[in-house]
């Protein structure tokens, strides 16, 4: 008999939901079917069963054609890559557990690695700009409860958070909302009329690259100082018009994504965002939200935060201390400076979103690729090792785009002999520990501070 | 398990009233005995002072605001984030320090217990695993309450069995300690963007008072019996006049009685109580009430309290009073982090610089010190800097020096810009008292052991009690006079014995132990109404579903779970 596993979490975007219902093959192994899940999310569980999964590691060979190899053999390669590098960028982790990411800052921190995660090309704009002005936030449920004028500012929800309208922010009836959308005012400001712009009681057309201007044109009105007629293609009189109308509200929610952060100004614009953001407070409550991409590139930006005080772009290699600086520890700059040894990308697909360049760059280095699937990055990896999902065939704490950890679940097995990330990366970390060790005995009186290296095997939590 | 045997240090414990006699301590199994085998390891001491491991009974070490703070300051970890001799991680952050840098300092200091001041229920997952990857330290968190939905409606109907039954639930689904109430209805207010000041102003929309949620919960806590009391940060903190406040809300616990299994004797611990005794009217006029709130704190024997010394470094502060810190903002426009969280409670965080040329900050200063130099039950009086918002914990061995060397103070004191007008506001400058190595003890072991009912394993040395035993390198007879001196020896011990085990050596991480995770679970009657609420709220209101509410057991690898049976 088919069993349905219920409070199932989705692990595909940031809104992370958590009501999805998985039924699943009597013996464990199949997913017959998902409930809740939008398209996105149900693809994710449902591509599970599909044929063609590759359950072995992969080695590149002389002639450019992949090799099946065992995974000892795989963990020994990457071992022997990371110890030899003296600068590895260890990069991805956004599709990965909590768990994984501990293992892996551990491998980080002794043989010299960067680690950075998807950020460094989404919302890596957005901890900028928090990193200087701060960000006044809350829960989605917050949102659900209490928001009377929601704006999504440069984000389309309808296609890259599908559920987040329905479960948070434009329909739900909360607490203090009992008319759901009918008691939020909906504004969409985007430089092209999308589907999201679609569900919004006002739609807002900014001239494209003109964000800065905007915001800055809010903040102003808002202050009741004068503003030019007109400011990035809008009149001064809506601009105006909407400020009164936020100042009426109870509780301001503003959304926003890669409209404000890749667009001209990048940091600037959810810099000026959030300013404005802090100063309707002074009118009434207000709240903004980055609507994170990856289910759990937030939670590597907390691991990373709790183990080394960044949240992103964390230079480990000194071995002694964690260094953080926009343009020099981020990935792709590394790569385009040719600034690491070899490459380790986990969780995450680079060569689909990197520029070309870093990834002709990357190209050129020892790499090894974790991640389920063949993707562009495994195609110029020497080694592409694949692991269980996880959120659907291994268990493993996620952080939604709020802030708020969830620990996804276990819903099948995975592959017959397959291993998960957190087992790969033991398994890696001890070998590491062998060949330092090995290493140390060969060569005595060796180089510098080795005996760190060691210890550090034993050592942290 | 290995067996040692500490020679000839000087002892202070005031479990059993020693007061730094010479004595042997036997150590076998993680637990003090009465004498052990000629195969003991024997640890010299002699010229030492040998003291339980402290415990922090407020600190804020894990959890989403603490971790805001870490990732949004990335300045904070300028010149200090380096790997210290031993066997240690990476360690970062001056005033938000890394969870290894966390658990490795409070053990170089001597610490055994620490307990996370503050815990959203709803974020329990991130504070667990937060503390799992501290090491060497005990942990404990307490949840909040003051602003909780399930809380203010229950406690406006005087259904204090109905409260009872909730927190229950709410300390099994988040492995909590205790019952922890910050800025008690204010924070509710501030999803609107308001606040509650005084004890009586009403939270919107739920009409309760703070009056009465402190009561309801004060009355809560011992209708279970919990190990630790009720745990309040009062309204109104950190504006001139507020001790007024402080006052009111002290006075709620009076007749209360303890009921408890663990020793403990107070009804309510009063934390950070030096943002919280300020006179006058404005920062124009504010003045120190240390004596007006000690007055009222040392006549009433039920109340606990925490000091809040401010330490004049640049920190973060960090707190679920989120008005407060939409405030502090407006006042030092230093970049401001805040998050609500729904049906639960909020935080906010501020960096904020003391300065010794600020004259307000001098009157915080000398008002943290007062409420311990004015205490005259040092088993009532902890010693904390509700790190990091008075200062980060390291500076604790400075506070000591403050403490116990009116010398030292002194010359801090002189040496403010406005030193005159500091004096004229505060009462410390004519204060002799200095605070003795068994009143430290008392201040930072045995008393907070009492206070959160581990009395009979913790904070003190008698065979049987747990072995966390800190060795400083400080000699009783010829006792430092310099605060460097002293700060040197308090910062960096001998030894640091953790579960019977050394895990600090001459001021370097030897071992990492084997940390626990302490946590209360609380039996109570089945109660169906409150069972059926809970399925409501996250049904209805929750962003989240009650199946994924509760922390995982592979959380909390190592738990120490304090049992009690509430079923009368």
């Amino acid at each position: 008999m088919p069993k349905e596993v219920t409070d199932v979490i989705c692990p595909f975007c940031g809104t992370l939901c958590d009501d999805i219902v998985i039924t699943v093959s009597d013996d464990n192994k199949t997913i017959l079917g998902v409930k809740n899940a939008c398209a996105i999310g149900a693809e994710k569980f449902n591509h599970q069963r599909l044929p063609g999964r590759v359950k072995r590691p992969r080695m590149r060979q002389a002639d450019g054609t992949f090799k099946e190899v065992s995974y000892d053999e795989a963990i020994d390669w990457t071992a022997k890559m990371l110890v030899k590098s003296r600068k590895t960028l260890m990069y991805g982790w956004a599709s990965t557990s909590c768990q994984a990411m501990s293992v892996g800052h551990e491998i980080a921190e002794k043989t010299g690695a960067i680690v950075d995660n998807c950020a460094t090309v989404c919302h890596g704009s957005s901890l900028i700009a928090i990193e200087d002005v701060g960000v006044p936030s809350c829960t989605l449920g917050e949102v659900k409860n209490r928001a009377d004028r929601v704006i999504f500012w440069g984000c389309n929800p309808a296609h890259a958070h599908p559920r987040h309208m329905s479960r948070y922010s434009i329909f739900p009836r909360g607490f203090f909302t009992v008319k759901g959308h009918k008691g939020r005012k909906i504004y969409c400001v985007d430089c092209r009329y999308t589907d999201t712009a679609k569900c919004a009681d006002e739609f807002i057309q900014v001239a494209q690259g003109f964000d800065y201007e905007l915001l800055n044109a809010f903040r102003a009105a808002a202050r009741g100082e004068t503003i030019p007629d007109t400011v990035g293609g809008v009149p001064k009189e809506k601009i105006q018009e909407i400020i009164g109308d936020l100042k009426q509200g109870r509780f301001i929610i503003i959304f926003f994504g890669m409209g404000l952060t890749h667009s001209m100004g990048r940091n600037h614009n959810i810099d000026i965002a959030i300013n404005l953001t802090r100063d309707l407070n002074d009118f009434t409550k207000a709240a903004i939200m980055a609507m994170r991409g990856h289910w759990n590139v937030t939670g590597s930006g907390q691991v990373l935060g709790w183990q080394y005080g960044f949240p992103y772009a964390v230079d480990l290699s000194r071995r002694d201390q964690a260094r953080h600086q926009t343009g020099e520890t981020t990935s792709v700059d590394l790569l385009n400076r040719n600034e690491v040894e070899a490459c380790f990308y986990i969780a995450t697909d680079p060569g689909a979103h990197f520029p070309v360049d870093a990834m002709i760059s990357s190209s050129k280095k020892p790499t090894v690729t974790v991640d389920p699937h063949i993707n562009c990055t495994t195609e110029i990896s020497d080694l592409h090792i694949p692991v269980a999902m996880v959120g659907v065939e291994v268990e493993g704490c996620a952080y939604r785009m709020d802030n708020v950890p969830i620990e996804t679940r276990k819903v099948v097995d995975p592959p017959e002999g397959m291993l998960t990330d957190v087992e790969l990366l033991t398994r890696i970390n001890q070998r590491v520990d062998e060949l330092i060790a090995a290493e140390s005995a060969a060569s005595k009186g060796a180089k510098i501070e080795q005996h760190a290296d060691k210890a550090m095997a034993k050592g942290g939590a | 398990m290995s067996e040692y045997i500490i020679k000839n240090g000087h002892v202070f414990d005031p479990v059993q009233g020693i007061k730094g006699d010479k004595k042997d301590i036997a150590v076998k199994d993680g637990k003090i005995v009465e004498k052990v085998g000629s195969s003991a390891k024997t640890i010299d001491a002699k010229g030492k002072t040998v003291m339980a491991g402290a415990l922090d009974i407020h600190s804020h070490v894990a959890g989403p605001k603490v971790n805001a703070g870490r990732w949004y300051r990335p300045e904070d970890k300028h010149f200090d984030s380096h790997k210290k001799p031993g066997i240690t991680r990476i360690e970062g952050g001056k005033s938000i320090p890394t969870v290894f840098k966390t658990g490795y300092e409070y053990a170089r200091m001597g610490f055994g217990f620490v307990m996370e001041a503050a815990m959203p229920p709803m974020y329990a997952r991130h504070v667990h695993e937060e503390i799992h990857d501290t090491p060497i330290i005990d942990e404990a968190a307490l949840p909040v309450f003051g602003n909780n939905w399930f809380i203010l409606e229950y406690l406006k109907n005087q259904e204090i069995e109905n409260a009872a039954a909730y927190i229950a639930w709410i300390l099994r689904q988040t492995k909590g300690y205790g019952i922890k109430c910050v800025n008690p209805g204010g924070t509710e207010a501030w999803a609107w963007g308001l606040n509650c000041l005084t004890i009586h102003d009403p939270v919107p929309y739920f009409d309760i008072t703070p009056a009465e949620i402190v009561t309801g919960l004060i009355k809560a806590n011992e209708y279970l019996g919990l190990p630790h009391s009720m745990h309040v940060h009062q309204n109104d903190l950190g504006n001139p006049g507020n001790y007024t406040v402080t006052l009111d809300t002290l006075k709620l616990a009076e007749g209360m009685k303890p009921k408890n299994n663990f020793g403990r004797e107070q009804v309510l611990h009063s934390t950070h109580l030096q943002f919280h005794s300020y006179g006058g009217d404005s920062f124009a006029n504010i003045c120190s009430k240390s004596k007006e709130v000690m007055d009222y704190f040392n006549k009433n024997k039920n109340l606990t309290m925490d000091t809040g010394n401010v330490t004049m470094d640049e920190t973060t502060t960090m707190t679920a009073d989120g008005p407060f810190e939409h405030h502090l903002h407006a006042l030092n426009h230093l970049k401001w982090f805040n998050v609500d969280v729904e049906l639960e409670t909020g935080a906010g965080v501020v960096p904020y610089i003391y300065s010794p040329n600020v004259t307000v900050n001098c009157i915080q200063w000398a008002i943290g010190l007062e409420l311990a130099l004015f205490s005259k039950d040092p088993m009532r009086c902890y010693i904390t800097t509700d790190h990091p918002n008075a200062g980060p914990f390291t500076r604790y061995p400075r506070v000591y020096s403050w403490l116990m060397s009116k010398k030292v103070r002194d010359e801090f004191l002189h040496s403010f810009k406005t030193a005159d007008k500091v004096i004229d506001a505060t009462y410390i400058a004519e204060i002799d008292r200095e605070l003795s190595l068994y009143e430290l003890a008392q201040m930072t072991r045995a008393g907070p052991a009492m206070a959160l009912g581990l009395r009979k394993d913790y904070g003190g040395l008698a065979p049987g009690m747990n072995a966390d035993i800190a060795i400083y390198n400080i000699d009783p007879d010829k006792f430092p006079s310099t605060g460097p001196e002293i700060e040197k020896a308090f910062a960096n011990v001998a030894y640091f014995f953790k579960d019977g085990k050394i895990c600090v050596e001459d001021g370097k991480v030897v071992d990492m132990g084997h940390k626990h995770t302490f946590w209360v679970d609380v039996k109570v009657p089945e109660n169906k109404q409150v069972i059926h609420d809970i399925r409501e709220k996250f049904l209805k209101y929750y962003s989240l579903n009650e199946g994924n509410y509760p922390v995982p057991e592979s959380y909390a690898p190592h738990q120490h779970i304090i049992a009690v049976d509430a079923v009368q």
